[in-house]
């Protein structure tokens, strides 16, 4: 089997265990893997731009996008079915990113990281400014329909849980065809020497800027997806802390593979949920010392642990 | 025209503070290759320990104008505790990795320090506003500034002048200047890198809290101050570029200006001024005002 049909068959496997859960798992449990899926689209982003070298300090501005889109969309379109408003999300957000990455794709390390900071904190002021779309207190969002089903209260969560396990695994599939593909292999070159790419005939601005929207992409439709889940959206999800925590995500999980990203963001729920319980004040000790612990040595993240252990038995 | 005046004075204020806070971390970028993104959270723990040791020192009853030097105080106690702290327990062992891995190191500092502060002062705010009224009024036309607005310029004049001869004009600078162009070099010519560090890092991290410390009688303190105040720290240092003092200090004025033109003419923009410049300067030049472009390496 070739290993990106092995990838395919390993998230099929899945998802086809997210969807046989759903009926077991309680309402809280629902909600937090619904949760996490949208997370870990958004940290499967940042693995896109990590493989390149880049580190965004600013994927918030895609995330509130795509939330704000998909609210926007059902409140002023009347678009009311949850797979349009996800898609719309995601679309806004990637022609956002299409637009500002013409600057962008000239920014790397830390100026890349800063800059893309100042672009959502910019999205932040803009949004707690506009009183069209509620100011600090953002606004309510609810799909009427999803699937062109009437979205009653559990049906709704069902829904919203459902498209987001398939929106994820399409992702996660396209996402790896596309690490396989001649643009994606690009990618760890441009990280590695850009000079040497250029030398070879190949456009590392395009490369950067390709990258830059696929996350943008992904990032979206993750905003969307919790927007929906949780029913309410607010200028906090562009705030440069919303877009910290994505980076913790992303680092927790590495570069190595596309399933990393949910199971990280999976942990970050479930650690959340248990520090609010009992210790509601440490939460972000723990998160920042976690962090630390696998920069320092755990350098791939922490599915690399799986990765070395089959290794040494091979 | 008192207008125009107002937003001069603001924006000289609003620079002021700036400063202080932005010239601790382009000191410690340029010269140890680290964009801190805990100074915030530095600058949080010097309103706290300012609170603490000025609020003791009034509620014992000493003379009040001792507060001044008791928030001085709290900040330096800062400085010299938590800057080494950080600096040997923690960074040392990162030197040599990339600039990115420092921004997530400090980023997880940031986290960590964020919550050691509520556990230590708790979660309700903090005010000391004595030393804030207790200089009285300055008229300016028919503006009134509370004097302690002055004082805040005034430190901010004295950093600059302090820090420009201590770069410029003493021994120890002209070594930090050699390890601030080539490290390697230095090292080997006999320059104790380390120290350097050590020294750089306690004073971005005093500067910090002097920042925070002189700002603790003008607003409450509360857990989460210090979260804004990074991204403006950045916005001043990245406008005037990262590493160049007189870069923080151009950075720190078009950033006071702005902002107070800002709440004087365009309310509705205000929050988002300030980074537009940002952006606007660094599609323009991209490392910033005050640093010349470097040339690509193969």
């Amino acid at each position: 089997m070739t290993p990106s049909r092995k990838t395919t068959l390993g998230l099929g496997i899945a998802l086809l265990a997210t969807g046989l859960l759903a009926p077991v798992l309680p309402k809280w449990a629902l909600f937090l893997v619904t949760l996490s899926i949208a997370k870990g689209l958004v940290a499967l982003g940042l693995l896109l731009l990590m493989r390149t070298g880049l580190v965004s300090f600013g994927q918030g501005l895609y995330f509130a996008t795509g939330a704000y889109a998909a609210g926007v969309a059902s409140d002023a379109f009347h678009i009311g079915d949850a797979v349009p408003m996800v898609l719309l999300g995601g679309l806004a957000a990637a022609l956002v990113a299409a637009v500002l990455g013409i600057l962008l794709a000239r920014y790397r390390a830390i100026f890349f990281a800063m800059l893309s900071l100042a672009f959502s904190m910019i999205l932040y002021g803009l949004l707690v400014k506009s009183s069209a779309l509620g100011s600090t207190d953002g606004f309510n969002v609810a799909p009427r329909t999803i699937f062109g089903l009437a979205a009653g209260s559990a049906l709704g969560r069902y829904g919203v849980y459902a498209i987001a396990a398939l929106v994820a695994f399409g992702s996660a599939v396209g996402v790896d065809r596309y690490l396989r593909s001649y643009l994606g292999r690009l990618a760890p070159a441009v990280r590695d020497n850009e000079l040497r790419v250029e030398y070879m005939g190949a456009s590392v601005r395009n490369v950067v800027h390709i990258n830059l929207v696929i996350a943008a992409l992904l990032t979206g439709m993750g905003g969307a997806i919790t927007a929906l889940a949780v029913g309410h959206i607010d200028p906090e999800m562009a705030y440069w802390t919303t877009s910290g925590e994505f980076v913790f995500v992303a680092i927790l999980s590495g570069t190595t593979s596309v399933a990393a990203p949910f199971a990280g963001a999976l942990l970050l729920e479930l650690l959340r949920s248990f520090a609010y319980e009992h210790a509601p004040n440490t939460w972000q000790l723990v998160m920042g010392s976690a962090m630390l612990a696998v920069i320092l040595f755990l350098p791939d993240g922490l599915w690399s642990v799986f990765r070395r252990r089959r290794k040494a038995r091979a | 025209m008192s207008t125009i005046l107002a937003v001069l004075v603001d924006g000289a204020i609003y620079a002021s503070w700036l400063f202080i806070i932005a010239t601790g971390l382009t000191l410690i970028y340029g010269v140890m290759r680290i964009l801190n993104m805990a100074h915030g959270s530095l600058y949080a723990l010097g309103a706290y320990a300012a609170a603490s040791l000025a609020g003791a020192w009034l509620r014992a009853g000493y003379a009040p104008l001792g507060s001044y030097a008791m928030l001085v105080l709290a900040a330096i106690l800062v400085g010299i505790t938590v800057g080494p702290l950080i600096e040997r327990g923690l960074l040392r062992h990162c030197y040599g990795r990339d600039e990115v891995v420092l921004v997530l190191v400090t980023y997880a500092l940031f986290l960590i320090i964020e919550d050691a502060v509520k556990l230590v002062w708790g979660v309700e705010s903090y005010f000391i506003s004595e030393p804030y009224g207790l200089l009285g009024n300055l008229d300016l036309g028919d503006l009134s500034y509370p004097l302690y607005s002055v004082v805040l310029v005034l430190a901010a004049v004295l950093v600059g002048v302090g820090l420009r001869f201590g770069i410029y004009g003493t021994k120890y600078g002209k070594l930090l200047t050699a390890v601030i162009h080539d490290r390697e070099v230095s090292a080997a010519l006999g320059i104790n890198v380390n120290r350097i560090y050590l020294v750089t890092f306690t004073l971005g991290t005093t500067l910090a809290a002097i920042g925070g410390a002189l700002t603790a009688p003008t607003v409450s303190v509360v857990p989460g101050m210090g979260v804004e105040v990074i991204v403006l720290a950045f916005a001043v240092v990245v406008i005037g570029g990262l590493g160049s003092m007189q870069g923080a200090a151009l950075g720190a004025l078009i950033v006071g200006l702005v902002r107070s033109s800002a709440v004087h003419f365009f309310p509705q923009v205000e929050l988002f001024s300030i980074y537009l410049v940002m952006a606007l300067v660094l599609a323009i030049r991209p490392r910033g005002l005050f640093v010349a472009a470097e040339a690509r390496k193969i």
